[in-house]
């Protein structure tokens, strides 16, 4: 197995890891942190399948900073909307009884 | 042809961003008098588009001069094209609406965010339409869903909130899975470019693309708002402020149904097959159980916001009867726009509706017949288009949605189209009965501004009169590369 592969695979563990954190964890920052990971799986997917032959290939580097850059304004407007909701309801989830995780 | 730097392709991407940028800058009141005149330049643009498309037919253009690999290609046919014309059509009628409906005192604070955020909204959706290669239309799809979350929070209500915030996360989820169906498929042939890709996949399909399809699909259907993806709609669409809902409901869910179809009919072709017939059970299901909802809506705004679930899953019952003849890919993208100018219209004259009675139940509705007329009128010729009543162009859509289920002899998808249409009846004549029912006596109407109603008179008219011109939109559809 070369390292290419090693790393998309892993990215793929990540990528399903943090799918299953934004639907399961209840509390929104958690929920936040959970994306971030799943996006930083599918960019190692998207680096390392590319890397297969052993030669880098530019392609993908440029897609995966376009995809960071995406990931961090999506990311600000999550932990705005957390913000203002938490300043509004005092809670730090959507659904009521959940706080305590 | 024009010079490559005065393309109408490119300007239909560049202007909305410029007006959003200044329009932050300016204000509301100035803004949203920019905002008007470039989005009148920017339909000017899309019928230029269309002109040109008719007489030299599909093709490509290189931004900046920069081609594909490293640079951004935007590709122009018929089908890009149909959904800009509308896209545009849409806004424009929007943004006047808007102007009024943002004066009204109420609705000011509201106004500073829409219109930058509009902007963009526009600019992303005019790119999406436009991108020829699966990273880029990734980037498009992300841009247009975190300005349409920014959208539906513009009032800063709990309950806007808390529906924008569920919308980013099922909105974020879904762009992720389709980026990894990106990555996939990158990883596979080395390229993601829609045209490439076409007969790469035809030639070899490895068990990663079969997850790709997968993934890029279902991620698109959860932001369709397909059924069992719903759920996020109705409180994001029912919140928002009656021109956010408004853009939202006509605009925003078509373009990720663009993509599906995109897909569908492009590099995942020989996969389709596999999946057409769950697409349209789901798109079966959406039609029987938002009608129902809708049905038993207590507020107006969740009664139209359903009705977007139902007549959404009509554009997924034609994956079953994709053929050669392409009757069901044109009953499809008619559907797609006779159903973005009548949800347009029907949220636009729901908007006026709340505004002069100042409340949003439908029970509350006793005696605006008399009060609003127009409107009312509006609405229900709106709502023509929505059960598929003739002239309507939505009477076109499912009367050739109809056509191709007979053609293929599967019967069963014609016993929900009609279904769908009874209850959409239902619904529609549930709130036009309550309009005429006398006002009860403490009840008291505010003015509302005429231009209103006429702009929500408007979108309703085109989407009936529309059926009659279905020709020429068929035919500008036709324009392949």
């Amino acid at each position: 197995m070369s390292t290419g592969l090693l790393y998309a695979l892993a990215g793929v563990v990540l990528f399903a890891l943090g799918a299953a954190g934004v639907i399961v964890l209840a509390h929104l920052l958690r929920k936040i942190l959970a994306f971030n990971v799943m996006g930083s799986g599918a960019f190692l997917v998207l680096v390392g399948l590319a890397q297969r032959t052993g030669v880098p290939d530019p392609v993908p580097q440029a897609m995966v900073l376009t995809g960071i850059v995406v990931a961090v304004a999506a990311t600000a407007l999550a932990l705005g909307l957390a913000r203002a909701w938490h300043a509004r309801t005092g809670r730090g989830t959507l659904t009521e009884g959940e706080d305590r995780d | 042809m024009t010079e490559a730097w005065l393309d109408p392709a490119a300007w239909l991407i560049v202007l909305p961003l410029l007006w959003a940028g200044l329009a932050f800058l300016a204000g509301p009141g100035r803004g949203a008098r920019l905002a008007i005149v470039a989005l009148a330049l920017q339909l000017a643009l899309a019928l230029k588009l269309a002109a040109d498309l008719t007489a030299t037919g599909a093709r490509v253009h290189a931004v900046g001069g920069w081609g594909a690999p490293l640079g951004i290609d935007l590709m122009i046919d018929g089908l890009s094209t149909v959904l800009l014309l509308l896209t545009q059509v849409v806004a424009v009628a929007l943004a006047v609406y808007a102007q009024g409906y943002f004066a009204d005192a109420h609705h000011r604070r509201e106004a500073t965010w829409f219109w930058p955020l509009a902007g963009f909204l526009l600019a992303a959706m005019n790119a999406l339409f436009l991108s020829a290669d699966l990273f880029n239309l990734y980037v498009t799809l992300e841009l247009l869903g975190l300005a349409a979350v920014g959208l539906v929070a513009v009032g800063g209500g709990t309950a806007q909130l808390a529906a924008a915030m569920r919308y980013l996360l099922v909105s974020l989820t879904a762009s992720g899975a389709y980026l990894l169906g990106v990555a996939l498929v990158y990883g596979a042939y080395g390229t993601v470019s829609i045209a490439t890709l076409g007969p790469l996949v035809a030639a070899q399909l490895p068990l990663a693309v079969w997850l790709a399809a997968g993934l890029m699909l279902v991620g698109l259907m959860a932001k369709t708002a397909l059924f069992p993806f719903h759920f996020w709609l109705p409180p994001a669409h029912g919140s928002a402020p009656a021109p956010v809902s408004a853009l939202l409901s006509a605009l925003v869910v078509k373009a990720s149904f663009y993509l599906v179809l995109r897909l569908w009919l492009g590099p995942f072709a020989s996969l389709g097959s596999t999946a057409a017939g769950l697409a349209g059970a789901l798109g079966a299901a959406a039609i029987l159980w938002g009608s129902w909802q809708a049905l038993r809506a207590q507020r107006l705004k969740q009664l139209v916001a359903w009705s977007t679930v139902a007549q959404l899953g009509y554009l997924f019952l034609i994956f079953p009867l994709l053929t050669a003849d392409g009757l069901a890919l044109q009953a499809g993208v008619l559907q797609t726009v006779a159903h973005g100018l009548a949800k347009a219209a029907l949220f636009a004259a729901a908007g006026v509706l709340m505004l002069a009675t100042g409340r949003d139940t439908v029970e509350g509705l006793a005696g605006v017949a008399g009060r609003v007329p127009l409107t009312l009128f509006a609405f229900g010729l709106a709502g023509i288009t929505i059960m598929g009543l003739p002239p309507s162009a939505g009477f076109l859509a499912k009367w050739l949605l109809i056509d191709a289920a007979l053609e293929s002899g599967q019967w069963g998808w014609i016993l929900v189209i009609i279904a769908g249409g009874l209850l959409a009846a239902g619904y529609i004549f549930r709130v036009l009965r309550q309009a005429f029912l006398l006002a009860p006596e403490e009840s008291r109407f505010h003015p509302v501004p005429r231009r209103l109603e006429w702009m929500a008179f408007v979108l309703a008219a085109a989407s009936v009169l529309l059926g009659l011109r279905g020709a020429e939109l068929v035919a500008l559809l036709g324009i392949t590369p």
